[in-house]
């Protein structure tokens, strides 16, 4: 097994999600409110997996978009979960090179006195390892 | 009736009155929140790998403490009702995370979701009842016509989270009718706010967080009401302005006539 | 002893190639009785049976055992072949070595192993066999059809038109079902009620055709050939031989609110009431939920107004029994429930609407008299979208996992009409794929997109939000071209999923027909026999056994009807003599048989018993063979043993065993 297909069957295992069911009805796509800022759209995830160019998807700025706010999966007529699909990528992303999407360097000038405790929590927990 | 009360860690800091009010309300409604002792943080996202372990024991030691005390479990942010409820259900029925999670956790008795996590809205629907609110308050909300802002960390995945139908919830309408005021239900109510996404992405959170209000806005709300800290943060932040932002649990301790009692703790 | 012949079927590779026939023909001499074995390439071919009846012949075999497919397939070409060889057809027996074994199964060795075994066991059996004889049963030559659409309506009438008496039953208060709510149907849009109505007219003046509507069918007993039937005729409230159609009752009823049924409750209608204009038959129902006289007992305007004197309050509900040799099914479908598709705001806004509401309104005698307009404020809508498979090819538990197969056809139609009659009207239709397979079909889609210029986006809608100024904004997306779409839309169309009508589920279960998990009729074999269920002498007619559009349903109507057609011909049945039996020395008169049985076939009676010298009166069970299905809920009832099934006799089945685990 090369390192592409390695790479996918992590994801397909990160996810739990099983690609095959998809049958690219656009859904995904139709319900994302993050569609138009990013670069690989939901309902091309499940190709990318298929394909094994997790590479690609581990470069795409998609993953720094998604809001995990599942409508994706909720509204999925297959029960594919794309929204899974992205977040495994992101993992893969995060456990391999501790992605600086997010540094802690920047944190101060991003505060401000309203901003929730959650807020912080959240997306360490999301970018970061 | 007494609840184990997981507060979360907003709610002890910038979300202060979130919490005062709806421990105020559960008095006037004759009920008592508990809070678990040496609760942490929940983490605020749900750990979606489903090799991820450590990230969802905070979840299950507060699962486990209600346990032990015989209680459910009662949520107030929709974030930590979000986490607290999936890692629960992944106690339950998922076999390789209740085994390994609770080799971490070393405990008397294996944990293996035997907690009922209730969110307060729940509470206030299912064992309440919104009859019996109607009949307690005091000070009805008349005329005042009101948004309710679900987004999406209550409703889905709704299989999992069993807490309304997600494309068109009518809890928080229903609440709004029990305090007296009016729902107004305008499409974007089940959309994502921006979620974390604010911290990075201004211009997304103000794009999704205008697109929200301006359509209750459009459609005849005066206010908007949320469960969520960040969610209110995102609204207030980025959203167009065009309608204020409450808690609900603010809404509710006012028409039962102890917001002033609330406020002064 | 018996003088057993063993054959062994290749069925060219599909046995062969994973089982060692010549192997099984080796193990299989060594069983007892067996005094000849020989493998074949095709045993069910006419060489085949030749090799059979010549080795009856030849080695003076009193018992057979072919390894082939399944019963199911060849049980009776062997038996027939046995018995123009002289032999009792009871004789044969099949080890299924094909579904039970080759095709299932990968490994050589071990799948020969289990033919071998298979075999044994049917060799074991063929042992213990008797003789049997099929005795014969008669035949009514009448025949029932349950549903009165089209599909029900064109079996009716070929079944009369052969000769022999039908009975339609409806539930509703005219025939005419789903297609007398259509507009104009496809591919030559041709007007529904035009094509439909002299079929109507047909039915109701056919002398051998007699029509119950307003009624359902309440109990169903006996078996093919001979069913018992209870109708039940729901008061009507107005008698039939005295009303006229004149319509007078239905203008001055003072109660319109209740939903029009027919119009898919998008207007009222009067509590007395013809669902249309051209119902057959014309006689109105008091609808008594809605009827002002039912509720307070003040009214009674229609009795006044009547000149027929037609109207009787006191009618009640009235039972027929009658007699069926045959019965089809044809209760047809409805649309799903939108309520988990709330994303496309069904429940939200008026102008979300359905297919088949669509059909309504663009229906002259429709709710807006054929005016295409917006049923929120009655304006022309000026962008329409319409979203393919709204509940159809989903595997998440919300809808039906199957393509509805009509929606593609009849949203082509829609736009088309629209765009035709309203060339202003801007038409968007969202699909995941454009399913046309069909005579005159994808040409019909191509001039939908080509002479009328309705755009197609190959993509779905993720969500439909109603807003301020009662516009629709629809959200989707357009997979081509990779892009999110906003589109402002003034009606919303959504092609729902079909799904039988759920009376389906009591008629199945008073048949015992069975229906797959989607609620529809399973056919006896989906390629070879898909108009008939797999019960005896019960067929099926149109979208009951799966979507089907007018022309598939009217082939499979006719088909239907041929099928029970050729049932009624026939004066006398064979009956299976696979029947039980009691055995009058060991029955103990407990009833508990009696109790079990769901044929109604086992009574008792008092006999004087000769038990072993001891002579005296006992109460024994005794089976009628003509009602016995040979289920053998009996046999494992009998708590003495009594109880056997004949050609399955307890003794036959644990020799099975016996040999199995040999």
């Amino acid at each position: 097994m090369n390192n592409a297909m390695k790479q996918a069957e992590q994801i397909r295992e990160i996810s739990g999600v099983n690609p095959y069911k998809c049958m690219k009805c656009g859904k995904c796509s139709a319900s994302c409110p993050s569609f138009n800022e990013m670069d690989i759209k939901p309902h091309q995830f499940v190709s990318y997996v298929l394909n094994n160019d997790i590479e690609a998807l581990m470069q795409s700025e998609s993953l720094w978009k998604c809001l995990s706010c599942f409508a994706c999966v909720e509204r999925c007529p297959r029960d594919v979960k794309p929204g899974k699909l992205i977040d495994a990528a992101r993992q893969l992303v995060v456990r391999q090179r501790d992605e600086t999407y997010l540094s802690p360097d920047e944190i101060p000038e991003l505060l401000d006195p309203d901003l929730p405790q959650q807020l912080l929590v959240s997306a360490f927990r999301r970018y970061r390892r | 009736m007494k609840y184990s009360y997981y507060p979360g860690c907003t709610l002890k800091t910038k979300a202060k009155d979130l919490d005062a009010y709806a421990r105020a309300s559960a008095k006037a409604l004759g009920f008592e929140l508990e809070e678990i002792e040496n609760w942490q943080c929940c983490g605020g996202v749900y750990p979606l790998g489903s090799d991820e372990i450590a990230t969802k024991l905070s979840s299950v030691r507060a699962l486990n403490e209600a346990k032990e005390k015989g209680q459910d479990l009662v949520t107030l942010c929709s974030a930590c009702h979000h986490v607290i409820k999936r890692v629960n259900d992944d106690m339950k029925n998922v076999e390789d995370i209740r085994t390994r999670a609770n080799n971490y956790m070393q405990l008397d008795e294996p944990y293996a979701g035997e907690t009922t996590v209730l969110h307060f809205l729940e509470v206030l629907r299912d064992r309440v009842g919104f009859d019996e609110i109607r009949k307690k308050v005091t000070n009805p909300l008349t005329g005042k016509k009101i948004g309710a802002y679900y987004g999406c960390l209550l409703l889905r995945p709704s299989k999992l989270l069993e807490f309304d139908n997600p494309e068109n919830p009518t809890i928080i309408e229903d609440f709004i009718r029990a305090i007296g005021a009016e729902p107004v239900v305008y499409p974007y109510r089940n959309e994502c706010c921006g979620g974390y996404i604010s911290l990075k992405e201004k211009d997304m959170s103000k794009r999704m967080s205008t697109t929200i209000m301006e359509s209750a806005a459009g459609m005849g709300a005066e206010m908007l009401i949320t469960a969520c800290p960040l969610c209110m943060y995102n609204l207030n932040k980025s959203g167009s302005g065009a309608v204020p932002v409450y808690y609900f649990t603010e809404l509710l301790a006012e028409a039962l006539g102890v917001k002033e009692e609330a406020a002064t703790k | 002893m018996q003088r057993i012949g063993v054959f062994v079927c290749h069925c060219g590779s599909n046995i062969a190639a994973t089982v060692d026939v010549k192997k099984v023909v080796e193990m299989a001499r060594l069983e007892p009785g067996v005094v000849h074995a020989e493998d074949y390439q095709y045993m069910c071919s006419e060489v085949g049976q030749a090799k059979i009846a010549t080795a009856i012949h030849e080695k003076h075999l009193t018992g057979i055992v072919v390894c082939s497919c399944s019963p199911r397939m060849h049980e009776t070409t062997f038996r027939k072949a046995a018995e123009k060889a002289g032999l009792n057809p009871y004789m044969v027996e099949i080890a299924n070595i094909r579904e039970h074994c080759s095709w299932i199964h990968k490994n050589i060795e071990e799948a020969t192993k289990k033919a071998v075994i298979l075999a044994r066991a049917a060799i074991a059996k063929v042992n213990l066999n008797t003789p049997l004889k099929a005795g014969e049963s008669r035949v009514t030559k009448r025949a029932l059809v349950i549903g009165g659409g089209i599909a029900g309506i064109q079996t009716a009438l070929d079944i009369a038109e052969a000769g022999y008496e039908v009975d339609i039953v409806e539930k509703t208060p005219s025939i005419g079902g789903r297609m007398s709510q259509l507009d104009k149907t496809f591919p030559t849009l041709d007007c529904s009620a035009c094509i439909l109505t002299p079929k109507m007219v047909e039915a109701s003046a056919h002398d051998k055709i007699t029509i119950y509507t307003y009624s359902e069918v309440e109990k169903v007993s006996g078996f093919v050939g001979d069913f018992t039937v209870d109708i039940r005729k729901k008061a009507r409230s107005v008698d039939m031989t005295k009303c006229t159609g004149c319509g007078v009752c239905q203008e001055k009823c003072p109660s319109r609110k209740a939903p029009s049924e027919f119009n898919r409750g998008l207007s009222t209608r009067s509590a007395i009431y013809t669902p249309f204009a051209q119902a057959i038959p014309n006689v109105p129902v008091i609808d008594r939920e809605h009827c002002i006289k039912f509720k307070t007992g003040k009214c009674g305007l229609c009795e006044k107004v009547c000149q027929a004197g037609a109207i009787d309050y006191t009618q009640k509900d009235e039972i027929i029994t009658e007699k069926y040799g045959a019965i089809v099914v044809a209760t047809g479908f409805d649309t799903i429930k939108l309520d988990q598709y709330d994303e496309y705001a069904y429940s939200q806004s008026k102008d979300v609407i359905t297919s088949l509401e669509l059909e309504r309104i663009m229906n002259a005698a429709g709710p807006t008299k054929g005016h295409l307009e917006r049923l929120s404020d009655g304006k022309p809508p000026k962008n329409m979208v319409f979203i393919q498979c709204v509940g159809s090819r989903c595997s998440d538990n919300r809808g039906k996992s199957y393509c509805s197969k009509i929606c593609c056809m009849y949203t082509a139609k829609h736009a088309m009409l629209i765009r035709d009659k309203y060339p202003d009207v801007n038409v968007t239709v969202f699909y995941i794929d454009v399913r046309t397979p069909g005579k005159n079909f994808d040409e019909f889609y191509r001039r939908a997109v080509e002479d009328y210029g309705v755009n197609y986006i190959k993509g779905q809608v993720g969500k439909v939000a109603p807003q301020p100024d009662g516009s629709l904004l629809v959200q989707g997306v357009d997979l081509l071209d990779n892009k999110q779409i906003l589109m402002k839309a003034d009606m919303v169309v959504l092609a729902t999923a079909i799904e039988p009508d759920p009376s389906v589920r009591s008629i199945a279960t008073m048949l015992t027909a069975s229906i797959d998990t989607n609620n529809f009729l399973t056919e006896a074999h989906a390629k070879l026999r898909p108009v008939e269920s797999p019960t005896a002498g019960v067929f099926l007619s149109g979208v009951c056994q799966g979507p089907k559009d007018i022309p598939e349903t009217v082939a499979q109507a006719g088909a239907a009807a041929v099928k029970a057609i050729g049932l009624l011909a026939k004066d006398k049945l064979m009956t299976n003599p696979c029947t039980a039996k009691a055995d009058e020395l060991l029955c103990n008169g407990c009833s508990q048989c009696e109790n079990v049985c769901p044929y109604g076939a086992i009574s008792y009676e008092t006999k004087l018993i000769n038990d072993h010298g001891v002579r005296e009166e006992r109460r024994i069970a005794v089976v009628n063979n003509a009602l016995c299905q040979g289920c053998g809920a009996c046999t494992v009832t009998c708590p003495s043993g009594a109880m056997d099934l004949q050609g399955f006799s307890n003794r036959q089945i644990l020799a099975e065993v016996d040999a199995i685990c040999r």
